[in-house]
């Protein structure tokens, strides 16, 4: 108590160095907070919407899909066992047929994924409904588009563009479809080089009654309910958890992060010169009332720890004047967002055209005490010239 | 302690062939040579001679904030010599206030935090805190600005000062080095007046490094030093007219008259 006191005391006395190395901490926190907002509401922001459009509560895949290898989809395609059946007619699950199709607009060639859904679907977000007019009509079929691909392809809705597609036998048919509306969606990988149609149509078309490619479940499955069918009882079928599914997108925000902490770690390491700077210069400058509180009986150990007590504090300034000063920015920047440039679309995040950062007390927890321990280490390096510091010497203002 | 000097027969301080010496390039420096001195209880004690004679290395080793190269020198009961630093931190505190030549305030305390100060050290409650700051400055007539920071006090008020928080937890010893060195003859006179006031009131002892002539009228021993060695030791000042002031005969030091 007696150093809290003393240490309050050097920090109030020195004024407005303490004051410059609280700001700069301060700066450095805030910076730090604001940038691991971003992230972490880049993550949450990426995750949402692609579960909401694309994920739902996860998928089982028939046991040959793989979604980076466009080969397998010829293979990729097979009736619902009787366990993904049941969840399907229970309205758990939506089942979704994809297959490989070539399309031409305005007279160009362009390689599409042709992907049906139920139109009365209600696990994702996309509006598939839009599939439900002229689902029945042989003679247009409907799609839904993205609008980059749209917007790529130069179609809009209502306009006409040929599709062609190879069915289960390997006859090449093509007919004329018609854009029933084009979707505008952060998630790419439901958007570029796709073209969705309804489900039995494009079974229809396929000569693949009845199958799927994979089945979207429609909400993630609680941990104590029921448990979802295996393998085993799924002919195959693999399970993909949300946490599967999302590992690409943990993965980028993860690389992100490691880009983003060397920044930190500069970010710290400025604010700690200034702290270290102010120590060593209190130990060269503070010499003799260094001496002077050995004279007075106090001991080294005391000494060096009030000295670290008062970088520490001024961590613990600087934590405090970002949080005031910061929260009100922080908050109103968590409310309006990062508006993204239309580059930023094509970095492959899905996030839309504002990202809005997330603030997490845990982080925040984090950062604060990681920014506590840095400051005290980095007040104590200096200290160590005062363990050999005689108090004659420290009277003299003599180095050690 | 009171049992420590009543069997040492009020000796405070003891030195037997102390011995300092620096080393300075490839030699030394001999600051201190074979100085064999007892200090009593109460005394009112200076030790004087030119710059360089060794006075406040003397000094320092009896306040416990240097050792000797050789000799032992015992204080307050403790082998200076032999004290780990945190002991000899502990004997300081406790017992021993200091008062230097240029003062030595905090600058960034008010005179009442820098009062204060040894009283923290030692734990004392607030309010016993309080009552002594405030006792210890008005001694020394500076009740008044206990608010004041150091910049705002002139040297006679600094010194002042310091004397206040030399005193304020009633130590058994104050050694001065020099105090009157950066004051004018008027605040010189003050100052030791106001020591020499403390020393009748509260018996506390006091020994002076000095070669200040208007210091050493008041003192009441003299002790004098040169190139490290002590030439005199003798009753002095108005008192050393009869028996000197402090209950002895004059010229404890052994050798010396």
């Amino acid at each position: 108590m007696t150093l809290l006191r003393l240490a309050l005391r050097n920090l109030v006395g020195a004024g407005l160095r303490t004051a410059l190395n609280v700001l700069v901490l301060a700066l450095a926190f805030l910076a730090i907070v604001a940038s691991l907002g971003l992230l972490e509401g880049m993550n949450q922001q990426t995750s949402r919407a692609m579960l909401e459009v694309e994920y739902g509560g996860g998928q089982y895949w028939h046991p040959v899909y793989d979604p980076y290898d466009p080969l397998t989809l010829e293979e990729a395609h097979g009736p619902l066992p009787a366990s993904l059946q049941a969840l399907v007619g229970g309205g758990e699950a939506e089942p979704i047929l994809i297959i490989q199709g070539t399309m031409y607009p305005e007279g160009r060639l362009r390689p599409v994924l042709l992907k049906g859904i139920d139109p009365e679907q209600t696990a994702l977000t996309l509006p598939a409904h839009v599939l439900a007019e002229g689902a029945d009509d042989p003679e247009e079929i409907p799609i839904l588009l993205g609008s980059r691909m749209a917007e790529s392809t130069g179609l809009g809705p209502g306009d006409f563009v040929t599709l062609q597609w190879r069915d289960v036998n390997g006859t090449i048919d093509a007919r004329d479809a018609r854009v029933a509306e084009v979707m505008s969606t952060p998630v790419q990988s439901v958007d570029m080089n796709q073209a969705w149609l309804p489900l039995s149509r494009l079974q229809e078309m396929a000569g693949m009654p009845g199958e799927a490619t994979l089945l979207v479940l429609a909400r993630e499955p609680a941990r104590s309910g029921p448990s979802l069918p295996s393998v085993a009882t799924s002919d195959g079928w693999v399970l993909q958890t949300t946490n599967d599914l999302l590992a690409d997108v943990r993965n980028l925000v993860r690389a992100k992060r490691v880009g983003a902490s060397i920044v930190y770690a500069l970010l710290v390491f400025l604010a700690m010169i200034a702290i270290f700077d102010t120590q060593v210069l209190a130990i060269f400058h503070r010499k003799r009332e260094i001496g002077t509180i050995m004279a007075l009986g106090m001991t080294r150990p005391r000494i060096v720890a009030l000295f670290v007590l008062e970088g520490v504090l001024q961590g613990v300034m600087a934590i405090a004047v970002g949080i005031l000063l910061g929260a009100p920015l922080l908050w109103r920047f968590s409310q309006v967002g990062w508006r993204l440039s239309e580059k930023a679309d094509s970095y492959g995040y899905a996030l839309g055209d504002t990202l809005y950062p997330v603030y997490d007390p845990g982080v925040l927890l984090q950062t604060g005490i990681l920014l506590l321990l840095v400051t005290a280490l980095v007040s104590w390096l200096p200290t160590r010239k005062i363990s050999s510091l005689t108090p004659t010497e420290a009277l003299r203002g003599r180095a050690a | 302690m009171e049992e420590l000097e009543r069997g040492m027969d009020g000796i405070l301080i003891e030195t037997r062939g102390l011995t300092k010496r620096y080393p300075m390039g490839e030699g030394e420096i001999v600051a201190l040579q074979d100085v064999s001195l007892t200090f009593r209880k109460g005394e009112f004690s200076g030790i004087v001679g030119p710059s360089g004679s060794g006075k406040t290395t003397l000094l320092n080793i009896m306040g416990s904030l240097d050792t000797p190269t050789e000799g032992t020198a015992r204080v307050l009961g403790h082998q200076v010599e032999s004290l780990p630093h945190g002991d000899a931190a502990e004997l300081r505190s406790r017992h021993i206030g200091f008062i230097f030549q240029t003062f030595c305030l905090l600058q960034f305390y008010t005179v009442f935090e820098n009062v204060e100060f040894p009283l923290l050290l030692l734990g004392m409650p607030a309010r016993e805190r309080r009552k002594a700051v405030i006792e210890a400055l008005e001694r020394v007539g500076l009740a008044d600005r206990a608010g004041s920071k150091p910049h705002q006090l002139s040297g006679g008020q600094s010194q002042r000062v310091a004397i206040s928080r030399a005193i304020v937890k009633d130590p058994k010893l104050v050694l001065a080095d020099e105090p009157t060195a950066n004051l004018d003859a008027e605040n010189s006179h003050n100052i030791i007046q106001t020591m020499e006031r403390l020393n009748r009131d509260l018996g506390t002892t006091f020994i002076f490094s000095t070669h200040d002539d208007k210091v050493i009228r008041y003192l009441r021993r003299t002790i004098r030093l040169e190139d490290g060695r002590v030439v005199g030791d003798a009753a002095s000042g108005p008192a050393a007219d009869g028996a000197d002031a402090f209950g002895g005969p004059a010229g404890d030091a052994e050798g010396t008259p």
